[in-house]
């Protein structure tokens, strides 16, 4: 084989060209290489030492100088033992295995990896624990459903609202807060410990982990309309966070945020959503609720998934509710505060109708919490008789 | 506790990168069965005065310290061989670079000129182009001026910065010539160190081989044959040494030869350079 590299030199990326023409040569078989490029030859030379290629130089006819090189198996060599790992689209069925090697590390799914790459530390590398075939429609929908605070929440809309009444929502306020960080550090933690070949499941987690950052901001936003401090934070609520912080199985974190926690709190968002008095009040606890419920559907499929893969996981989950319950055993669960600051936003004012109107409806969110669970735990295959018990053991705290 | 019976290798530190690369090396030889362990110098001459002492079994020599053991080696009646190489330490060449637009056409132009080269043990940089351009009928520092760069004197020109320097005084015109190995001339011209067309090569030097595995006479021949073995076993396709191979930068290992070292032993012949040290380190030796 020839190749004439004409002016093209070793400092311009003349290794490219020998590159590629050295791989259609057999092995053992010589390529002559020409070039009038300044000190092509010493480049050259140089080059196959480095590579392991033979080097020869050869005067050629009519005075024009030639080099003999010989490719060497390195490459070959070093891509001997390479496997695909996996597919890279995650619509295909086979796209995903069971248990992806560590060693595949961050390669791209559907790359070639090179035998002999560091070995992670990923923790979650089952599929059968964390992946979900719907994790890829889940993370097209989230993406597009993307929203900004700036521009969604009608900031400036007129915001008449009677001063103990808006001391009740800036409490809500100050809760969903702390519960919103809960619900951002769950999926962040899992994100880290997951092998990146499940990666529409991590790109999940991710736009998860960004929406409740916007809650977060909403919240905030929203509180500090009016006010310059914020409310209270009980340490009966902070412990149950804490309970779900700490939960080390994926599956079990997984059910009691998305399934059971994000569940009860679609009622509450809607809940804050119907009786506020004002615009903005209403628009965040909108927008988060959107947001929420794609967060439980994508729960519901993943634990659905799991459970039919694993069918002994049932018993896992339901064990993770009530150590979770017996954990909190001696804690009063929801802030008082706020489940007093619920009653006078469903109220509005503090007339003796209003107020038992707002206790009224709030103690119907409470029923409608515990339906909504029901409903959801029937819908991943639990009876009724374990749908109430577990229902009613999920923590008072709401999420 | 190692066992005492390891078998110990020098090398010098001119990186430190050299740490992770005999740790390496040591993991691999534990796991093929030959008890080995290493010990880093700061300089050649220490350790090829080590390897007499019989403090290591085996060096790895730059071919400056090769010619020095062989020649301590002839005065006290032993014997020295090179175990193996890498692909890469064969038929290299030394090049005189010259600034394209100059009028030096060849080595004879450089009289009266400035050139210049490595540290004042380098083989490749300083002593084998000096004594080619010598064999042209120039002598260094009578003829021309010779400006060296690099101050790590002992580490035999491992170390890269004194080429480097070299090649920007040149560009900036501080010297008429410079020496370098022809790796060196891809290197600086890939990273722009010297821009394309700005130089060229006045003349190559004739090929010549770099550093070798060193044993004396006594050396224990079942650890030395089971250290070649496993050296010359060593394959690129395995992923468990690749890493090692391309740290040390060589595709495979090569039987030893010692047919390469003429022009540097030339070289020391015409400069004397190593000759008191010979002597002293042979004097020490039989004390
Ligand atoms: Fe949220
Ligand atoms: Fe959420």
């Amino acid at each position: 084989m020839r190749l004439d590299l004409g002016d093209l030199g070793f400092d311009e990326g003349a290794h490219l060209l020998v590159k590629r023409a050295s791989r259609q040569l057999s092995l053992g078989e010589e390529m002559h290489v020409t070039g009038n490029a300044p000190e092509l030859f010493t480049h050259l030379r140089v080059w196959c030492r480095s590579e392991g290629s033979a080097f020869r130089l050869e005067s050629g006819r009519g005075g024009d100088a030639s080099a003999a090189i010989i490719r060497s198996a390195a490459e070959s060599d070093r891509w001997a033992g390479a496997e695909s790992c996996g597919g890279a689209r995650g619509s295909e069925p086979a796209a995903v295995v069971e248990q992806p090697p560590r060693t595949w590390g961050l390669a791209a799914r559907g790359a070639t990896v090179e035998v002999g790459a560091p070995e992670y530390g990923f923790t979650l590398v089952d599929k059968t624990e964390v992946w979900s075939a719907q994790a890829p429609r889940f993370y097209a929908q989230g993406a597009a459903a993307q929203w900004d605070p700036q521009t969604a929440i009608p900031w400036d809309a007129p915001c008449d609202v009677p001063d103990d009444v808006e001391d009740a929502i800036v409490q809500i306020m100050t809760y969903l807060i702390e519960n919103e960080t809960a619900a951002l550090m769950v999926p962040s933690r899992f994100i880290a410990q997951l092998h990146p070949h499940f990666r529409e499941v991590m790109q999940v987690l991710a736009l998860q982990a960004a929406d409740e950052a916007r809650h977060i901001e909403i919240f905030t936003r929203r509180a500090l309309l009016k006010r310059d401090k914020l409310g209270l934070s009980t340490s009966g609520g902070q412990a149950s966070l804490k309970t779900l912080i700490e939960e080390p199985d994926y599956a079990v974190a997984s059910f009691l945020l998305s399934v059971l926690g994000e569940g009860t709190f679609l009622n509450l968002l809607r809940f804050i959503e119907m009786h506020a008095s004002d615009p903005i009040t209403a628009a965040v606890a909108r927008f988060a609720a959107q947001d929420e419920a794609r967060h439980v559907a994508f729960g519901l499929a993943h634990i659905g998934e799991h459970l039919e893969r694993n069918p002994a996981a049932r018993s896992r989950l339901a064990a993770g509710v009530r150590r979770r319950s017996d954990a909190l055993r001696h804690t009063a669960g929801l802030n008082a505060e706020v489940f007093d600051a619920l009653i006078i936003l469903a109220a509005g004012s503090w007339e003796h109708a209003a107020i038992r109107r707002g206790f009224q409806r709030v103690m119907q969110l409470t029923r409608d919490m515990d339906e909504g669970r029901q409903k959801r735990l029937a819908r991943l295959g639990f009876d009724q008789r374990e749908a109430m018990e577990l229902s009613g053991l999920h923590t008072r705290n709401f999420m | 506790m190692r066992e005492r019976g390891a078998f110990v290798l020098g090398a010098v530190a001119y990186d430190p990168k050299v740490v992770a690369i005999w740790d390496g090396f040591q993991s691999y030889f534990e796991r093929n069965g030959l008890a080995f362990d290493y010990v880093l110098f700061t300089n050649y001459e220490r350790q090829v005065e080590a390897h007499f002492a019989g403090q290591i079994d085996i060096a790895w020599n730059s071919p400056l310290a090769w010619l020095q053991a062989e020649r301590i080696a002839a005065a006290l009646g032993r014997r020295v061989e090179a175990v193996c190489m890498r692909d890469t330490d064969r038929d290299l060449t030394s090049a005189i670079l010259v600034r394209s637009d100059g009028e030096l056409q060849k080595v004879a132009d450089l009289k009266g000129k400035r050139v210049a080269v490595g540290a004042h043990d380098s083989p490749q940089a300083t002593l084998i182009p000096l004594d080619f351009i010598a064999d042209g009928g120039l002598i260094p520092g009578r003829d021309f001026e010779v400006r060296y760069f690099d101050l790590l004197v002992g580490k035999h020109g491992d170390h890269i910065g004194g080429e480097r320097e070299a090649a920007r005084a040149l560009l900036r015109g501080d010297v008429d010539a410079a020496c370098m190995i022809d790796s060196n001339v891809l290197l600086f011209a890939q990273e722009a160190t010297l821009p394309s067309g700005s130089t060229r090569v006045l003349a190559h030097t004739p090929a010549y081989d770099h550093c070798n595995f060193t044993v004396l006479d006594g050396a224990p021949a079942g650890s030395v044959q089971r250290f070649r073995e496993l050296l010359l076993a060593m394959s690129y396709s395995d992923p468990d040494v690749r890493p090692l191979l391309d740290m040390e930068g060589l595709k495979r290992w090569m039987p030893g030869r010692t047919a390469g070292y003429g022009a540097l032993s030339a070289a020391l012949d015409r400069f004397g350079t190593v000759d008191e040290f010979v002597l002293f380190a042979s004097a020490r030796t039989c004390a």
